[in-house]
């Protein structure tokens, strides 16, 4: 008795557009895509920064404008969406239903795509030590109240970890009168895009400390200040080494996590190290018909990659509804000097775009690929760092069609 | 002001409140003053949500005693007052011949205490009810279950509520004088002028008791850090897991709450300091440590929170912990050491406090009192269909809000016009559920704290997240162009 598709699109931010957009191109029009919030656009709609679309469009927008171009390709092709829907439940038969103020909906879709993008690490799930006042606030929540709702959340303010939104913040509240103290990172090196560094806090004079944390939070109501304690190479706190800061207001810049609760119930393999799906080169899960693009898949940095990544998904799931997809079966792992990668499985037959994340920061070096010892491509970079996610396509023909691949970065 | 009542509550906790409500049954003109801006700030909203079994109580105690019988009613309370409350059973876990020993004197207590279905179980037994569980052997008991203890304290104050008791929050009791048989407390900087006042002060209950005349007593507060972990856990966690008890401390257990989170802790430490709720980072490990050695299937991936709650006890001349103690001077009902099991017994607490003031004066019954309270309903508790006819009538209730928690707009409004007129963030936190969950409000609370404001009237600046003092905003960014 459902209605049935051909493709539903779970979120209507840059990754959700972006494959919408790009089906729609590819002549896959039984789509339709589904958006919690009252607008298309996802994060992008807080993000009143520049600097997005320096990729693709060689110009410097801001969020909002980013994602615009977007909807108003939506709205001149005419791709059906829905907007405070929200997504209840996935089956791993594809039954998506959603929730809305017309009512529940029950799609039976042929192909689902996840987009559904990530959430931020709180205080709790570090486990920061310290009494709970209000004033601590995750740096997206604190970006939507200054941006989207008109609310200035404080006066005195310190900022954990180096994230980009952390130091997005760092510059707004600035503009906006607050006193930004100082951005602690618990880690040896930034975890923004070095340009964030320079035009966020370098060019307002606030100063950043490495290997450094927030050790203890004070106040019974409001926030009166918090302890900040050096780390070691471990990145433990070092006793004898704390410092008190006082601030009313400590904004957390510690990290995104995909938010996958809707595939983990349709049962979809999650990989421990992206915290996202597991999928191929055609960034489909390991459950045939369900496709991830975007941050639900792997946290990205540059929007851009994320909309590249996206219509790559577009172009898997019409080949999956033409029945032409095969599923790859060769697993691939991050060697020496790399955190992670996407994807973790190859069919060989295909070309492979890979993402990855460097372990430390490096000057030039060389990105290899090899498949069961045997080196069958490399590319030069001219650096990596840990914050800044590389991308490499590798061409067809490269790969035998059975035999583990292992991508590495090495100086 | 200055207004006059036949019984002043000081404490608007789980006991104030029980006694408030239990009291409205009567008809009398009935206030209590709470020191924060709702019902469960302090103790009643920082413990374990368990409904203990009565065991681990000396036999004739009144711990025993009213745990014993609060226990029983718990079931038909939860039905009544509509708050969650499951009866899931509770194993408390050995593995050496001393421990075993040990818990069969706890068997034997609770026998002897009238707790039913205490049963020693082997290790097949206890795995099959808990696969991941590590334990030779255990006590079973049956009747032991989870509380919502927000949803409990809530349920009881706001039914106490709609039978004409009047909460005035932001009134910490600071001075009361008994004069010509009428008691004049000042709370808030108001007056209340009560014939009788009920002593509900829980972790301040000394300062109160000194206020009303009685003994000084030697309070003994104890400090409880927890850490709580995500919902996904709570499924292979179908029953409280508590080690072997000694005569004072439960030890550090894995609880499920019936949201499905798993709880660890508590630490037990004591402190000087009532108001102090900060938690160290020692006890997080030594949580982590301890709970690991009984249920080891959890990691700092599955950590959302941690909280503090502290227990004020009546400890004797040598640090002896006592018993709760109810005494009645001067028309004063004085509630000392009310720390665990209270949350359990907090309803036979209330009646054993009204039989008390029945011993001097009758009062005549309430003939319009009713004792239920509709539970709210709940998007993530309906069937689709359910949720299909709501949104029909409402559309309200098809835009969700939370979506950890899948709460939807309709029923925030609806907290957010609570019969106790509290509006606190935390406040919709604990009638709701939202910014419980893995996302701790970063997707929702935008959201809340905008239909709090138009709800409410309230500028930005004066929206507090909990206590008086916690503001979340300077104001705006900027006001509105012309």
């Amino acid at each position: 008795m459902s209605e049935m598709r051909d493709v539903v699109v779970i979120g209507g931010g840059p990754a959700g557009l972006a494959c919408a957009v790009a089906l729609f191109r590819l002549g896959v029009k039984d789509v339709l895509l589904l958006e919690r919030e009252p607008q298309l656009g996802g994060i992008l709609r807080q993000c009143i920064h520049d600097g997005f679309g320096l990729g693709r469009f060689h110009q410097a927008l801001s969020g909002p404008e980013y994602a615009q171009r977007f909807i108003d390709q939506m709205v001149s092709l005419g791709v059906p969406y829905e907007t405070d829907a929200t997504v209840t439940e996935v089956t791993p038969e594809r039954l998506v239903t959603f929730a809305s103020p017309s009512g529940i909906r029950k799609i039976q879709a042929r192909t689902v795509v996840f987009a559904m993008g990530c959430r931020e690490r709180t205080r709790g799930a570090l486990a920061i030590p310290g009494e709970r006042p209000s004033g601590v606030y995750t740096a997206g929540t604190a970006q939507a109240y200054v941006n989207l709702y008109n609310r200035m959340v404080g006066k005195d303010v310190v900022i954990l970890g180096s994230g980009d939104i952390g130091l997005i913040m760092a510059r707004r509240l600035t503009l906006e009168g607050a006193h930004v103290k100082a951005v602690y990172e618990i880690l040896p090196h930034p975890s923004g895009l070095k340009r964030n560094i320079h035009q966020c806090l370098d060019d307002y004079g606030i100063p950043l400390y490495l290997s450094r944390t927030v050790t203890d939070i004070h106040g019974a109501s409001r926030l009166t200040g918090v302890t900040v304690s050096k780390v070691d190479e471990r990145l433990q706190p070092i006793a004898g080494t704390e410092e008190e800061v006082s601030c009313d207001t400590l904004i957390l810049s510690v990290g995104l996590i995909p938010e996958t609760e809707l595939e983990q119930d349709a049962g979809i393999p999650l990989d421990p190290h992206t915290k996202g799906a597991v999928v191929d080169e055609h960034l489909e899960s390991r459950t045939p018909g369900f496709f991830s693009c975007g941050n639900v898949l792997h946290v990205h940095d540059l929007v851009d990659n994320v909309s590249d990544e996206a219509e790559r998904t577009a172009q898997s799931v019409k080949r999956f509804l033409e029945g032409t997809l095969e599923q790859g079966m060769i697993p691939v792992t991050g060697g020496e000097g790399v955190s992670v990668v996407v994807p973790q499985m190859i069919s060989g037959r295909d070309p492979v775009t890979f993402s990855l994340r460097v372990r430390k920061e490096m000057g030039p070096c060389t990105l290899s690929v090899r498949q069961q010892g045997k080196a069958v491509f490399s590319k030069a970079l001219p650096k990596a760092l840990p914050a800044e996610m590389v991308v490499a396509t590798v061409p067809p023909g490269v790969f035998a069609p059975v035999g583990d691949v292992e991508v590495m970065v090495s100086c | 002001m200055s207004a006059s009542f036949d019984v002043l509550v000081i404490g608007g906790g789980v006991i104030g409140s029980a006694v408030a409500r239990e009291l409205s049954r009567y008809r009398l003109s009935l206030a209590v003053v709470e020191q924060n801006l709702d019902v469960c700030n302090e103790t009643s909203g920082r413990n374990t949500g368990v409904c203990h079994g009565g065991f681990a109580y000396d036999t004739g105690s009144w711990k025993a005693k009213l745990c014993v019988q609060g226990n029983q009613m718990m079931g038909d309370l939860s039905e009544e007052l509509g708050f969650d409350f499951r009866r899931s059973g509770k194993v408390l876990v050995g593995n050496t011949p001393a421990e075993r020993a040990s818990l069969e004197k706890t068997r034997e207590q609770g026998i002897r205490n009238g707790v039913q279905g205490l049963e020693m179980i082997d290790s097949e037994r206890l795995h099959r009810m808990i696969p991941g569980v590590i334990g030779q052997f255990a006590l079973y008991s049956p009747q032991s279950g989870i509380i919502d203890p927000f949803g409990y304290t809530i349920a009881l104050a706001e039914n106490a509520a709609w039978n004409g008791v009047l909460y005035f929050f932001a009134h910490p009791a600071t001075e009361a004088h008994f004069h010509n048989g009428i008691w004049t407390v000042i709370a808030g900087g108001e007056e209340f002028r009560s014939r009788w006042v009920v002593n509900a002060s829980g972790i301040g209950y000394r300062a109160v008791s000194d206020m009303l005349g009685f003994p000084p007593y030697h309070v003994v507060y104890s400090k409880d850090d927890y850490i709580i972990l995500d919902d996904r856990l709570g499924k292979d966690v179908p029953m409280p897991i508590y080690t072997v008890p000694s005569n004072t401390y439960m030890g550090i257990h894995v609880t499920p709450t019936t949201d499905g989170n798993l709880l660890l802790g508590p630490t037990a430490e004591n402190t000087g300091d009532n108001r102090y709720y900060g938690v160290e980072k020692k006890n997080i490990d030594a949580l982590v440590q301890n709970a690991m050695a009984i249920w080891p299937h959890f990691t700092k991936a599955d950590f959302i929170r941690t909280y503090s709650g502290i227990l004020a006890k009546w400890a004797d001349e040598n640090g002896v912990i006592q018993d709760f103690r109810m005494e009645v001077k001067n028309h004063a009902v004085n509630l000392v050491g009310m720390e665990s099991p209270g949350l359990t017994a907090s309803v036979p607490i209330a009646r054993h406090v009204i039989a008390l003031m029945e011993e001097e004066e009758k009062f005549p019954e309430n003939p319009s009192f009713c004792p239920e309270r509709p539970k709210p309903l709940q998007f993530r508790e309906m069937s689709d269909q359910e949720r299909e006819e709501a949104i029909r009538k409402d559309p309200r209730w098809g835009k969700l809000v939370c979506r950890c928690r899948k709460v939807s707009q309709a029923e925030i409004l609806q907290a957010i016009d609570n019969p106790l007129g509290v509006h606190t963030m935390t406040g919709i936190k604990y009638r709701t559920h939202t910014m419980m969950g893995r996302c701790q409000g970063g997707y929702c609370q935008m959201a809340i704290e905008q239909m709090v404001e138009q709800e409410t009237g309230e500028k930005p600046q004066d929206v507090r997240y909990c206590r008086e003092g916690s503001w979340m905003f300077t104001g705006k960014v900027r006001e509105a162009g012309r």
